[in-house]
């Protein structure tokens, strides 16, 4: 009895040193989204073609979807643009862009240049938006269900793996979620 | 060897001034209603963390979020919004993350608790250890035997 407790310290140890070791692998640029679970912020924004066109977090209500932020001026936002193009084409989801801190006519440009992925487009010009969604650089996107509730916030630029490893997957379960509801 | 202490104290100030320069933070041109707030609002800000630049706060960072960030503080400082109020947006948003002191919960009450709680444990067995060692040393009392042996060795001087 009197030895086991001799080993008392050499357990606590290799115990804090997997802990630690463990921690070294962790990606401290991965944050949780304090929005995950939470309704999509009140916003009142235009539309990025069309001025005239007021947009409100209600319009956008009602089935699943996914909110994608970007800008002309960020890098990834380009890299990640054929694949949006291409999940656009799958029609599996509406992409709503939120087109943050940006210029409109830039970016209208790059659209009819690139092609354009989105069902709508959000002019965020002051970031207001990015702010209220808790944005910490582009490009990010965000799976809101049904009943209008950030499900899931993925900050980086999507990509196949991405695509299909997490988000195909989990629009999958909310979709199905969506049938239920409506269903019961 | 003059010339060489000069060449050093030289190099000394060069280093000094550079490094000066590198630690200057970014100005804003925000106007703050007194000089109260202002002082306020700075010593909030330079609480909270850049989620861009993960280990710089808001005050010291250049990224554009740290920017709206810290309007964002001036400006509801200025409001008279309270401290409590201003976390709670920040949080809402980026989450306990930009919190350069994390709150007390039940997520971090090892963190708070810990070093606590090792520190009393380690002075449990400190004072175990101790006190067993004392009364180990008292126990050893001199038998008549070492005693007369003890005698004889002394008288030999």
């Amino acid at each position: 009895m009197k030895k086991l407790v001799l080993f008392i310290p050499l357990v606590l140890f290799v115990v804090l040193g997997v802990f630690l070791y463990k921690g070294l692998y962790l990606n401290p640029k991965e944050l949780d989204s304090a929005l995950e679970g939470r309704p999509v912020p009140d916003f009142k924004l235009e539309k990025l073609e069309d001025s005239s066109v007021v947009i409100t977090n209600h319009d956008l209500k009602g089935q699943v979807y996914m909110m994608n932020v970007w800008g002309t001026w960020c890098p990834s936002c380009k890299y990640e643009h054929p694949y949006l193009m291409k999940i656009s084409r799958q029609n599996v989801i509406p992409i709503y862009g939120i087109n943050y801190r940006d210029d409109r006519d830039l970016a209208v440009q790059e659209l009819n240049r690139q092609g354009d992925p989105y069902s709508l487009n959000i002019f965020d010009h002051d970031g207001r938006l990015g702010l209220d969604l808790g944005v910490y650089g582009a490009p990010e996107s965000f799976l809101v269900d049904h009943n209008g509730i950030i499900r899931f916030r993925y900050a980086g630029p999507i990509d196949m793996r991405v695509w299909q490893e997490t988000l195909f997957p989990m629009i999958q379960q909310l979709k199905q979620e969506a049938i239920e509801g409506k269903a019961s | 060897m003059k010339s060489r202490l000069m060449t050093l104290l030289m190099s000394v100030a060069l280093v000094f001034g550079v490094s000066l320069l590198a630690n200057a933070t970014p100005v804003d041109t925000y106007q703050f209603k007194n000089e109260a707030n202002q002082k306020h609002a700075m010593e909030l800000a330079r609480s909270l963390r850049c989620p861009q630049c993960q280990n710089q706060d808001i005050v010291d960072s250049n990224s554009p979020v740290a920017k709206d960030l810290r309007m964002e503080v001036y400006q509801m400082v200025d409001a008279g919004k309270s401290d409590k109020e201003i976390i709670a947006f920040m949080t809402s948003r980026y989450g306990d993350f930009v919190l350069y002191k994390p709150r007390l919960d039940s997520k971090t009450y090892i963190l708070w608790l810990g070093p606590v709680l090792l520190l009393l444990f380690g002075g449990l067995i400190a004072f175990i250890f101790i006190r067993r060692q004392r009364t180990s040393v008292a126990a050893e009392e001199i038998s008549a035997e070492d005693q007369q042996k003890l005698a004889e060795l002394l008288k030999r001087q």
